[in-house]
C-alpha cells in the first residue's frame, strides 16, 4: 500500500471515505452526528408531547399518536442519542487518553456503528410505514404483544439490531483500555473518563445480553407464534419486566458514568488541579458500576413482589447514593483551592452538581419502597428521571462537546454562542422539569395523553411546556454555534484549554496514526507531569518506526445493511411469506460480507519513518 | 413509626415543610393531602426523606457557593498554579460515614412502612370486607366477594375500616391508584392477585386513576371511591343486594330503553350481581359520578357515549353505530333512572363537585 494516500477531497469521495473508515477519530464524527441527528428527532417529539400537554383536555395529537410520541421519545433519546453521543467521545478521546494508535479492533467499531446507525432507521421508518411502536420504551407484556399493527416489530427488530451493535463497541473498549494503553499507564493513572468508559463497557457486556434474550422472547411471541409472555397459554408477563429492568437499570449507569468521566476531566482542568480523591473516584466508579445490576427491581416495587423483596432492593438503591454522594464531594474539592475558569464546558460541569444532586436525591426518595407507592409512574418519577439524565447525561454532552469540540474538529466551539445555548437550556430545562416533582405529587400520573379541567395540575404544566420551548431554542442556538464556528473560527492549538491528559499533547486534530512516537506515561495526568517540568510534551517510549494501521473496509457497512433488509423481511413476514425473501436476501448480504471477511487476506498497511519524519500521512 | 416520627416533627422545617407541601393540589386527588391510613403513612415517610434530603441539598450548597465564589481566576491570576492535593483521608471518610447514617435514618422506617401496608393478617377476619378488582381496558370491575355485589367504576367503602382489595387484570397490566387515600398496586393479568387495602379516614368521594400505560385511552381511565359512613355502607349493601335487573321503569321512554338495552347491551353488559363481562357492570348506573370514568351524568353525554365510544374513549371495544341515536336516547333515560340505592355519592359528603368535568 502506498502511505501518502492521495485524498481526493470530492463529495463522493468524502461519502466513501466516510462509509469504509475504521478510524476511531472517524466513526467518533459517524456518531456524533447520527446521534446528533437522532437527538432533534427526540427533542422534536418531546416538544409535541409538551404542546399536547399545555392545556386541559387538548386534542392536539390523538391519544394513539400520542402513545407512539413518548413511546419513540423515550427509545429514541436513550438508545438513538444518548448512547450514540456517548459512543462518539469513547472513540474520539479514549484511544488519545491512553496514548493508543487506534482501538483494539477497528473492524468490529466500523461494525458497531453501522449496527446502531441501521437499527435506528428501522425504528424510525416505522413512522411512514402505518404506526411506531407503542406500548412505552419498556414496552410491557401484553400490552406490547397484542398491540396491533407492527410499531412493535419495528421496536423488537430496530432495537435488535442497534444493540447488537453496541454490544460489540463496549466489548471492543473493554480490549482496548485493557490492551492498549501506553507504556507507565498504569490502571490506577488512567484518566478518569478512561475508567468510566471501561466500567461502562463492562456495564454493557454484561447488561445487553438481558435486553438481547428478552427481545428475542419478545420477537418469537410477536412473529412466530410462541406464548412466553401469554398468560392464557402459560407464559408470564411479569418476566418481560424482569428482564427489560435487568438491562434497563444498568443502561442508567452506562450513559451516567461516562459524564462523571467528563465532568472530572472538566473540573481539574479548568480548576488546574489535579482530580481530588482520584482512587476514591476510581473505587466509587466501580462500586456504582457494581451497584448498579444489584437494584433492577425497585422498578417494580408496585408490580407485588411482596415487602420483602421490596424491602431488599429499597436499601440496596440508597447504598448507591453513597459512591455518588463521594463523587459530588470530590468535585467541589477539586475546586476548592484551584483557579476555577468558567469556559462554556466549565459552566454545564458547575451547573450539573446542583441539578444531578436534586436528581440523586429524588432517587433515595423513590427507593423508599412505601413511598413509590405514591410516586410510581408518576411525573415525579418523570422529573427525576430528566434530572438525572438530562441534568447529568445531556449536560455532560453539552460539557464534553465543547471540550473536546477542538480536539474533534480542529476549532474551539464560539464561547459566547456556547453561553447562550447554556443559559437557555439550563433555565428551560429547570422550568419544565422541577414543576413536574409537584404535578406527580398532586395526582398527575405519567404517560397521560391528557388530564381533566379541575385537577390543579393546568399551570404546572404550562409551565413545564413553556420551559420545554425554551430548551428547544437553546439546542437551536447550539446548532448555529456549529455552523459559525465551522465558518468564522480559527484553527485551534493542540492544547487550548491548557490540558492534563495525553490527547492535548498531540495536534488537534490528530493525524489518523494518532501518536507519531508512543509516549512514555510517568504519572496521572501525564501531559501535566511533563509540563510541570518545564517540557513542551510527552517523552517517547520509543524511536520513531514505521506505524502499522488497518485499512478501510465497506464490509461492516454491507453487514448492517443485509441486517436491515432481513429486519423487514422478519417484521413483514406475518403478513406475507413472501416477505420471506427479504430474509433471505439481507441475511445472504451479512453472511456473504461475513465470508468475504473471513477468506480475504487483509493485514492493513505501514506509514514509513520516513513519511513521519515529513509530516505528510496525516 | 408514630412515635418515632415525633422526634422529627420538632424540627421547624420540617413542620414547615409538610404546611407548604400539603397546600400543593386539590382535595381529594392529591397525595400531598392524605385522608387516609396508607396515604398517611405515606406522606409521613415522604417527609422524613424530604427533610433528610433537604438537609444533604443545603449543605452542598453550602460549600458549592463558597467554591465557586471563593476560588474563581481573577485577572492577573492568570499564572497562578494551585497546589496539587491528593485528597484528604479524613474528608472522604466523614463524607461516606455521614451518608451512609442518614440513609440508615431512612431505611428503617421504609422497611417499617412497607410490612405495613403489605400487612394483610386483618383480612381473614370474619367482618373484614375484601373486594375483587379487576382492571379492563379501559375501566375497573368491583366485585364484593361475599356479599355478592357486583359494580364498576365506582367503588363504594366503609370508613373508618380496611378493606381489602384483591386485584387482577382481565387483559394488560394496570395501576390502581387513589392518591389521597393510599398508594397504587399493579393489576396483573393471570393467576398473579395482587393485595392492598383502603382505610380512608373521612366520608369523601376519592378520585382514582389508572397509573400503567394500557393503551389509547389510559389516561382516562378514571374511577371513585366513595367513602361513606358504616351505617350508610349498610344501607348501600342492602340496597344493592335486592337489585331486581328485570324492574320495570316508569316512564315509557325508559321502558323501550329497558327493552333496547336488553336486546342490543346484555351481551357486554349486566344489571344486578352478575360477574365482570367484556363491558361493565351497570348496577346503580344513575348514581354514578361520571359517564365512563370522565363524562358529566348528563342524557347528552351519555347518549353521546353510546353513540360514538371511539371519540371519547379511542379504543375501547364497545362497538360504534350499535343504535341509533333515537334509541340511545332511550337507552340513556332506562339507564340513568337505575338509582338502585338511597346512598349516593351525595352520601358522602356532596362532593360530586370534585369529580365534575368544569
Amino acid at each position: 500500500m502506498s502511505t501518502a494516500v492521495a485524498q481526493n477531497r470530492g463529495l463522493g469521495a468524502a461519502i466513501w471515505d466516510y462509509l469504509t473508515t475504521v478510524d476511531h477519530k472517524k466513526i467518533a464524527h459517524l456518531y456524533l452526528v447520527s446521534g446528533g441527528f437522532f437527538f432533534l428527532i427526540g427533542g422534536l417529539e418531546a416538544m409535541i408531547i409538551r404542546i399536547q400537554l399545555m392545556e386541559p383536555s387538548n386534542d392536539f395529537i390523538s391519544a394513539g399518536l400520542y402513545n407512539e410520541m413518548i413511546t419513540m421519545h423515550g427509545t429514541t433519546m436513550i438508545f438513538l442519542a444518548a448512547m450514540p453521543l456517548i459512543f462518539a467521545f469513547m472513540n474520539a478521546v479514549v484511544p488519545l487518553q491512553i496514548g493508543a494508535r487506534d482501538v483494539a479492533f477497528p473492524f468490529l467499531n466500523s461494525l458497531g456503528f453501522w449496527l446502531f446507525l441501521f437499527g435506528g432507521l428501522i425504528l424510525n421508518v416505522s413512522w411512514f410505514t402505518g404506526g411506531a411502536p407503542d406500548a412505552g420504551w419498556t414496552n410491557y407484556a401484553p400490552l406490547s404483544t397484542t398491540s396491533p399493527g407492527h410499531g412493535v416489530d419495528y421496536y423488537v427488530m430496530g432495537l435488535q439490531i442497534s444493540g447488537a451493535g453496541t454490544l460489540i463497541g463496549g466489548i471492543n473498549f473493554l480490549v482496548t483500555i485493557v490492551n492498549m494503553r501506553a507504556p507507565g499507564m498504569t490502571f490506577m493513572r488512567m484518566p478518569l473518563f478512561t475508567w468510566t468508559v471501561f466500567v461502562t463497557s463492562t456495564l454493557i457486556l454484561f447488561a445487553f445480553p438481558a435486553l438481547t434474550v428478552g427481545l428475542f422472547l419478545m420477537m418469537f411471541d410477536r412473529m412466530f407464534g410462541s406464548a412466553f409472555f401469554d398468560v392464557a397459554l402459560g407464559g408470564n408477563a411479569i418476566i418481560w419486566e424482569h428482564l427489560f429492568w435487568i438491562f434497563g437499570h444498568p443502561e442508567v449507569y452506562i450513559l451516567i458514568l461516562p459524564a462523571f468521566g467528563a465532568f472530572s476531566e472538566i473540573f481539574s482542568t479548568f480548576s488546574k488541579k489535579r482530580l481530588f480523591g482520584y482512587s476514591a473516584m476510581v473505587f466509587a466508579t466501580v462500586l456504582i458500576g457494581f451497584l448498579g445490576f444489584m437494584v433492577w427491581a425497585h422498578h417494580m416495587f408496585t408490580v407485588g413482589m411482596g415487602p420483602i423483596a421490596n424491602s431488599i432492593f429499597a436499601v440496596a438503591t440508597m447504598a448507591i447514593a453513597v459512591p455518588t454522594g463521594i463523587k459530588i464531594f470530590n468535585w467541589m474539592f477539586t475546586m476548592w483551592g484551584g483557579s476555577i475558569r468558567m469556559t462554556t464546558s466549565m459552566l454545564w460541569s458547575v451547573a450539573f452538581i446542583p441539578t444531578f444532586t436534586i436528581g440523586g436525591m429524588t432517587g433515595v426518595m423513590l427507593a423508599a419502597a412505601a413511598a413509590d407507592y405514591q410516586y410510581h409512574d408518576t411525573y415525579f418519577v418523570v422529573a427525576h428521571f430528566h434530572y438525572v439524565i438530562v441534568g447529568g447525561l445531556v449536560f455532560g454532552i453539552f460539557a464534553s462537546l465543547h471540550y473536546w469540540w477542538p480536539k474533534m474538529f480542529g476549532k474551539v466551539l464560539n464561547e459566547k454562542l456556547g453561553k447562550w445555548t447554556f443559559w437557555l437550556f439550563f433555565i428551560g430545562f429547570h422550568l419544565t422539569f422541577f414543576i413536574q416533582h409537584f404535578l406527580g405529587l398532586m395526582g398527575m400520573p405519567r404517560r397521560y395523553w391528557t388530564f381533566q379541567t379541575n385537577q390543579g395540575l393546568d399551570t404546572g404544566n404550562l409551565v413545564s411546556t413553556l420551559g420545554a420551548f425554551l430548551m428547544a431554542i437553546g439546542t437551536l442556538v447550539f446548532l448555529i454555534n456549529i455552523v459559525y464556528t465551522a465558518v468564522k473560527e480559527k484553527q485551534a492549538s493542540g492544547d487550548p484549554w491548557d490540558g492534563r491528559t495525553l490527547e492535548w499533547s498531540i495536534p488537534s486534530p490528530p493525524p489518523h496514526y494518532n501518536f507519531k512516537q508512543t509516549p512514555l506515561v510517568r504519572g496521572l495526568d501525564a501531559l501535566w507531569v511533563e509540563k510541570s517540568e518545564g517540557k513542551k510534551g510527552m517523552t517517547p517510549a520509543e524511536p520513531l518506526g514505521d506505524i502499522h494501521m488497518p485499512n478501510p473496509s465497506i464490509l461492516p457497512f454491507m453487514m448492517s445493511l443485509g441486517l436491515f433488509i432481513a429486519g423487514f423481511g422478519f417484521i413483514y413476514q406475518v403478513d406475507n411469506k413472501m416477505w420471506l425473501i427479504a430474509v433471505f436476501i439481507g441475511m445472504g448480504i451479512t453472511l456473504g460480507s461475513m465470508l468475504t471477511r473471513s477468506v480475504k487476506d487483509d493485514i492493513g498497511h505501514h506509514i514509513h519513518k520516513e513519511d513521519l519524519e515529513k509530516g505528510a500521512g496525516e | 413509626m408514630r412515635g418515632w416520627m415525633r422526634n422529627f416533627r420538632s424540627l421547624i422545617f420540617f413542620g414547615a415543610l409538610t404546611l407548604i407541601l400539603s397546600g400543593c393540589g386539590v382535595d381529594n386527588i392529591s397525595a400531598l393531602k392524605p385522608e387516609g391510613y396508607g396515604s398517611e403513612l405515606i406522606f409521613d415517610l415522604m417527609m422524613i426523606s424530604i427533610a433528610i434530603m433537604l438537609f444533604v441539598f443545603v449543605i452542598v450548597m453550602a460549600i458549592y457557593t463558597f467554591v465557586l465564589i471563593r476560588y474563581r481566576r481573577k485577572k492577573g491570576q492568570e499564572d497562578f498554579i494551585p497546589k496539587q492535593t491528593e485528597g484528604n483521608k479524613a474528608l472522604e471518610i466523614i463524607w461516606t460515614v455521614i451518608p451512609i447514617i442518614l440513609l440508615l435514618v431512612l431505611a428503617v422506617p421504609t422497611v417499617q412502612a412497607t410490612f405495613d401496608l403489605a400487612d394483610k393478617s386483618g383480612q381473614s377476619n370474619e367482618d373484614a370486607l375484601t373486594i375483587e378488582v379487576t382492571g379492563n381496558q379501559y375501566w375497573w370491575h368491583f366485585n364484593y366477594a361475599d356479599q355478592e355485589i357486583a359494580t364498576s367504576q365506582d367503588l363504594y367503602i366503609p370508613t373508618g375500616e380496611r378493606v381489602y382489595l384483591d386485584m387482577k387484570s382481565s387483559d394488560v397490566i394496570h395501576s390502581f391508584w387513589v392518591p389521597s387515600i393510599a398508594g397504587k398496586m399493579d393489576t396483573n393479568p393471570g393467576e398473579n392477585v395482587n393485595t392492598m387495602y383502603l382505610e380512608a379516614f373521612e366520608e369523601g368521594v376519592y378520585w382514582g386513576q389508572c397509573a400503567e400505560l394500557c393503551g389509547p385511552s389510559h389516561s382516562l381511565m378514571d374511577f371513585k371511591v366513595i367513602a361513606v359512613s358504616p351505617e350508610e355502607f349498610e344501607q348501600w349493601k342492602e340496597d344493592m343486594q335486592n337489585i331486581d335487573p328485570e324492574a320495570q321503569p316508569e316512564t315509557a321512554s325508559a321502558q323501550e330503553g329497558q327493552e333496547l338495552f336488553q336486546n342490543n347491551c346484555m351481551s357486554c353488559h349486566a344489571i344486578g350481581n352478575a360477574a365482570a363481562g367484556v363491558g361493565p357492570n351497570l348496577s346503580n348506573f344513575g348514581n354514578r359520578t361520571m359517564i365512563a370514568g370522565i363524562l358529566d351524568p348528563t342524557k347528552e353525554n351519555l347518549v353521546d357515549w353510546i353513540t360514538n365510544p371511539h371519540e371519547i374513549k379511542p379504543g375501547n371495544q364497545m362497538p360504534a353505530n350499535l343504535v341509533s341515536e333515537e334509541e340511545a336516547s332511550k337507552i340513556a333515560d332506562y339507564l340513568l333512572q337505575l338509582d338502585h340505592s338511597e346512598i349516593t355519592p351525595e352520601s358522602a359528603g356532596g362532593s360530586n363537585n370534585e369529580g365534575s368535568n368544569e
